[in-house]
């Protein structure tokens, strides 16, 4: 059933590698259309009273631009190396759950169709109270379409998604370890990725309840949120910025673990302060739990939680620092290769330093109050987010595009990409800066000239298209790679993780042999590595099979959702119909990893 | 363009641009009551802290990426690991400078958010979508959209919501703070310069919330209280015969009594008090200047001037529309 | 069941399907602990009645928790004879176990419709949404795992829970003990500290 080609072999997989790229592939569709989303956006904000698109589909695309890019654009492109790279970099055939695998990446397609559907309906009732959802905006009463039941059901599904996702890497990096693969050993990228998904799998349980509270509210009548009954909305920011911050760092994290692999490669130096760099991963992990009401500090929580808050997100910034520094000393004394993958992971740090600075200034209360809302916080979180995470990814593309497809990206057209990039979104969103402190809100679909704020934002209008161009550059480069790419071989840059010791794309069964590892950097400590024994039998590689149940029991998801959307109880019976079966015949199948 | 002096150009244009233009009228950075000054300080303390480890990283970034650039035939690097004093250094260094940002900031924390003066001048401020109503419980006052203040004493606003989340922010004078249905918040400030404010709502509210927005009027101490006096007492009466007497019938027979109180004439709480209307600048939340154009305008088709008002879209005959309009202007 | 992941070596020497489980059971902790905390915070604040000293019954929601927690020991009893490839008291305990089970899930639903006629509904007020929606979930649990040893029952049924399988019974004990954990900590913080 798996074999190799042909439609059905792609929608039964369970290969972590063909799963990888069809999370590439998947999220870097809805990444466009986010930034689409995005372009529109500021094409309507170039000029004061503009009227390139109505107040509502304007807040349609601001709600649609933030829960995109984050919930199906960053996170699965995340998801793509976590799927096609960990299990090499630790030396694996595959990961722990194949099939949960396939289940997770199913779920996010038909999550993230099933939340733009929302578009292709009548009138298009499409989200539109922010990505954050405040309630009491969100109830029955102030937001009686469909809108936000598509929003909060699919984020449901998505959830799903990503939790399965969660467990399965968290088993996979514990559990399935090449021979001398210690956990201090491990690539940066596998442990941030470790850190990731102990974050998923804690974070997202909480953002459930606080949707499927903000459903009974919706559907059954309660009043969680709403102080008619004597409850709260406050609740639901509490709910969800507890998730909400770890979210972010379930966002950089990964770049970070990206940049951590492709410094070290191009400066020909292994990487300054491995330890203190896994260590405050870590850390960042923990502590993210205890900044979450920095997000609400003009609610109105009192001085006492506005100080411990306040206090707590500093110090944050002190393991993310010294990361900062880390990388700056693994380039120092280096032999610098300025390729494609390099300039994006310099680009990180440039850029993530200064949204880390404004971060710094959102941590004092009082200096927020005349930040928080205003175009200097979508500032901050461009820089850590684009700055910070697409620039990340990118690096991570360039490094890894050759491991993945057998074919190297064009340098030429990555730098231009590069630049194209760099100073686009530096146009885009350092004006925002001062866009904000001049005071003008964020979510605002158009505002007064008299402001005095027009040049700036046409400045960043002219920025966002100029991102759009690079993009185009980018496409342009992969698509001319497929055929007329330089071929790589096993280790195009000279890495020194596992990923470099077989060839490129690997084999189904990645390693004919599965290495004893002795060292962090094995690829760099050939000694190191133990030669295969004499007569030694080689392990029979196998084919993973595949399977159609994680499809199945995935699509049993939006049919569950559907039955609130439509009022009908007899689907929510069909879909958890379909997902038992789906679950069944997965469990009972004979499977062989 | 060598890569440093493109970055620099960056950092430089919007400075530049920011410059051209003004005056800034929403602007934060000019702070002109005593709690916009504290946030003003303390923003540019961390400011300054931040230009500092932003020049030191990013030119030791531009440093290492010339200095270290690969040059043909190099050997090998040396690989470092670690170095456990300039860890430790680069770990206290901005730990420090960090408690040198939290002090003040939780000395500010605490002085911002002091009960007020027992003569502060109380006013309650109550969000709508998507308008500001405004109390003066003192005086007995109802009035909408634009706030009068007195120069030198000190305001203690009491917000709160009768709808969804909404944000009181005028950023001249003070940072902003949230309505909450079932909250009462508190912003408490003395206004330093006489002048007007602008600001606008600053949490995301519905349809509309970009056209949510408020004035602040910053007065001498005789002027406040004229305004004041003003404010009180029923909403000027319609000479027999007169325009204004057509408009005041229109105003009934249109049905704007069920939502509008003008005190005298009709008590409704929908929507915004216009006993004195008249004496306002701007109407709809500041969207629309209040003159003939502009209250035409708005009574003509408020969803078209504001999307999802909750103001209907009625046929007002012409006639009606100019007696409303002259009414209206008439009630000061 | 999938043997794969059982028949190769694990780095930490702990089958995958059991670590991946014991994440679950962490990631579910929070699950509960966002539903209990939303209970702890509208704890009296509900503006009507009924409020919860005028509706709970300790009593009757004792002899349930102890119905539970027999319904464990039930567990642990069928997991040994499992694991000691017993198959005839394999049958037995599992049986009891979702019997129990049943049980516990008919002193829910009803409780749930006393309290209803008694006038505490979704939509009654705070203790009645949070009240609900907590134990709804916790009830939707017992009902996964009900569904869940019936399975395994009615393998075993047909002679296919040897010892080779202990450990999928393993892991659903495990779910199991949860549950019964998690009711604990409900039974505590909802009935008894009021």
């Amino acid at each position: 059933m798996s074999g190799t080609k042909g439609l059905t072999s792609w929608l039964t997989t369970t290969d972590h590698k063909r799963i990888g790229l069809l999370y590439f592939w998947t999220a870097f569709v809805f990444f466009l259309i986010g930034g689409l989303e995005a372009l529109i956006i500021r094409a309507q904000l170039a000029r004061p009273g503009n009227t390139v698109v109505s107040a509502e589909t304007f807040n349609q695309l601001f709600t649609m631009h933030g829960t995109t890019m984050i919930f199906l654009a960053l996170m699965p492109l995340s998801a793509a190396f976590f799927n096609y790279i960990v299990p090499l970099q630790i030396g694996a055939r595959d990961v722990a759950f194949p099939r949960l695998n396939a289940f997770s990446y199913w779920a996010f397609v038909l999550g993230g169709l099933f939340l733009n559907a929302s578009w292709l309906l009548p009138n298009h009732p499409v989200p539109d109270a922010g990505w954050f959802g405040y309630a009491n905006l969100t109830s029955r009463e102030f937001s009686p379409g469909p809108n936000i039941d598509f929003w909060l059901l699919g984020l449901q599904i998505l959830g799903v998604a990503s939790l399965a996702a969660g467990f399965n890497f968290i088993v996979t990096i514990l559990n399935l370890r090449a021979p001398g693969m210690k956990m201090m050993r491990l690539p940066v990228f596998s442990w941030m990725t470790l850190v990731t998904s102990f974050l998923i799998i804690t974070a997202f349980p909480v953002v459930t309840v606080a949707l499927v509270l903000l459903m009974f509210d919706r559907f059954f009548g309660t009043h969680f949120y709403l102080a008619s009954a004597g409850g709260d909305p406050v609740l639901w920011q509490h709910l969800f910025w507890i998730f909400g911050h770890p979210e972010v760092y379930i966002l950089i994290l990964p770049a970070m673990g990206i940049i951590s692999e492709v410094l070290p490669t191009f400066a020909r130096k292994p990487l300054f302060g491995y330890t203190v760099v896994v260590y405050s991963g870590v850390l960042i992990g923990f502590m993210g739990w205890g900044v979450w009401s920095h997000h609400m500090f003009s609610v109105g929580l009192g001085p006492i939680a506005d100080s411990v808050f306040s206090g707590t997100t500093m110090l944050i910034a002190v393991p993310t620092g010294v990361k900062i520094f880390n990388w700056l000393a693994t380039l120092w004394g280096g032999q610098i290769r300025a390729t494609s993958a390099l300039h994006f992971a310099v680009g990180f740090i440039a850029l993530f330093t200064i949204g880390g600075l404004s971060g710094v200034m959102h941590a004092s209360p009082p200096a927020d109050l005349q930040q928080t809302d205003t175009y200097f916080v979508v500032a901050h979180i461009h820089y850590v987010l684009f700055g910070g995470t697409v620039f990340g990814l990118f690096a991570g593309m360039y490094y890894w595009w050759p491991k993945m497809t057998g074919r190297l990206l064009g340098e030429r057209l990555g730098k231009l990409h590069f630049w194209l990039m760099f100073v686009g979104m530096n146009l885009a969103f350092f004006p925002m800066h001062f866009i904000g402190l001049l005071g003008m809100p964020r979510r605002i679909y158009t505002y007064a000239p008299e402001l005095g704020v027009a040049k700036l934002n046409l400045v960043s209008t002219v920025g966002a298209f100029l991102i759009g161009v690079s993009i185009l550059v980018f496409l342009f480069n992969a698509w001319r790679t497929r055929k007329r790419g330089k071929v790589a071989g096993n280790d195009p840059w000279g890495g020194a993780t596992l990923e470099w010791t077989i060839p490129s794309p690997p084999p189904p069964h990645n390693f004919d042999v599965i290495p004893t590892v002795a060292s962090r950097l094995p690829r760099w400590s050939m000694t190191q590595l133990k030669a295969i024994p004499e007569g030694a039998e080689l392990e029979k590689p196998h084919a993973p099979a595949g399977s159609w149940w994680p499809l199945v029991a995935a699509c049993g998801l939006p049919v569950l959702a559907l039955a609130p959307l439509t009022h009908t109880l007899w689907v929510a019976f069909l879909g958890a119909a379909i997902l038992i079966t789906g679950i069944y015949r997965w469990a009972f199948e004979p499977f062989e990893v | 363009m060598p890569p440093h002096r493109r970055r620099r150009w960056l950092t430089l244009l919007p400075l530049v641009l920011a410059g051209c233009g003004g005056p800034f009228p929403q602007s934060a950075l000019h702070p002109e009551s005593d709690y916009a000054r504290s946030l003003d300080a303390l923003f540019h303390g961390i400011f300054w802290w931040a230009v500092l480890v932003f020049v030191l990283v990013e030119s030791l970034l531009l440093f290492i990426l010339l200095r270290y650039r690969q040059r043909a035939g190099a050997a090998t690097p040396k690989p470092t690991h670690g170095h456990t004093v300039l860890e430790i250094a680069w770990t206290l260094a901005p730990a420090l400078i960090l408690v040198f940002i939290a002090v003040p900031t939780m000395r500010t924390i605490f002085a911002t958010q002091q009960p007020p003066a027992f003569d502060a001048l109380k006013i309650e401020v109550i969000g709508h979508q998507w308008w500001w109503e405004y109390r003066y419980p003192a005086a007995g006052i109802v009035t909408a959209n634009e706030l009068h203040v007195p120069v030198g004493r000190p305001v203690a606003l009491e917000i709160s919501t009768a709808d969804v989340i909404h944000s009181f922010w005028a950023p001249g004078l003070g940072g902003k703070r949230d309505l909450i249905p079932g909250h009462v918040n508190h912003i408490t400030f003395t206004a330093e310069s006489i002048g007007t404010f602008t600001g606008q709502c600053a949490e995301f509210c519905g349809e509309s919330h970009a056209n949510m927005r408020l004035r602040v009027a910053v007065e001498s101490d005789s002027a406040f209280r004229a305004w004041l006096a003003g404010q009180g007492g029923l909403g000027r009466p319609a000479a027999t015969g007169s325009v204004e007497e057509k408009g005041r019938d229109a105003f009934r027979r249109y049905g704007c009594i069920a939502c509008h109180t003008v005190t005298g004439v009709s008590a409704g709480i929908i929507g915004p008090n216009l006993t004195h209307v008249g004496s306002r600048t701007t109407i709809a939340a500041g969207v629309l200047p209040n003159t003939a154009e502009g209250l035409a305008r708005w009574i003509g088709d408020p969803p078209g001037v504001k999307p999802g008002a909750k103001m209907p879209k009625l046929p007002v005959a012409p006639a009606d529309l100019s007696a409303l309009v002259a009414y209206l202007q008439s009630l000061k | 069941m999938a043997h794969a992941a059982a028949a190769h070596h694990t780095s930490l020497g702990l089958d995958s399907r059991k670590m991946a489980f014991w994440a679950f059971i962490g990631s579910e902790c929070l699950l509960f602990a966002s539903l209990i905390s939303t209970y702890l915070i509208y704890k009296g604040r509900s503006l009507v009645g009924p409020y919860p000293h005028d509706i709970l019954n300790i009593p009757f929601t004792s002899i349930s928790t102890f119905d539970l927690l027999m319904s464990s020991l039930m567990m642990v009893l069928a997991l040994a004879a499992v694991q000691r490839g017993d198959l005839k008291w394999a049958k037995v305990w599992l049986f009891l176990t979702a019997l129990l089970g049943i049980f516990f899930l008919a002193g829910q639903v009803y409780e749930f419709t006393s309290f209803v006629h008694e006038g505490l509904t979704l939509q009654r007020n705070l203790f009645g949404a949070s009240f609900f929606v907590l134990t709804g979930t916790h009830g939707a649990h017992v009902t996964v795992g009900v569904i869940w040893i019936l399975t395994l029952w009615s393998r075993a049924l047909r002679g296919k829970l040897g010892k080779a399988n202990a450990l999928t019974v393993e892991i659903c004990g495990l779910y199991w003990h949860f549950v019964d954990v998690v009711w604990i900590v409900i039974f505590t913080v909802v009935y008894l500290i009021q």
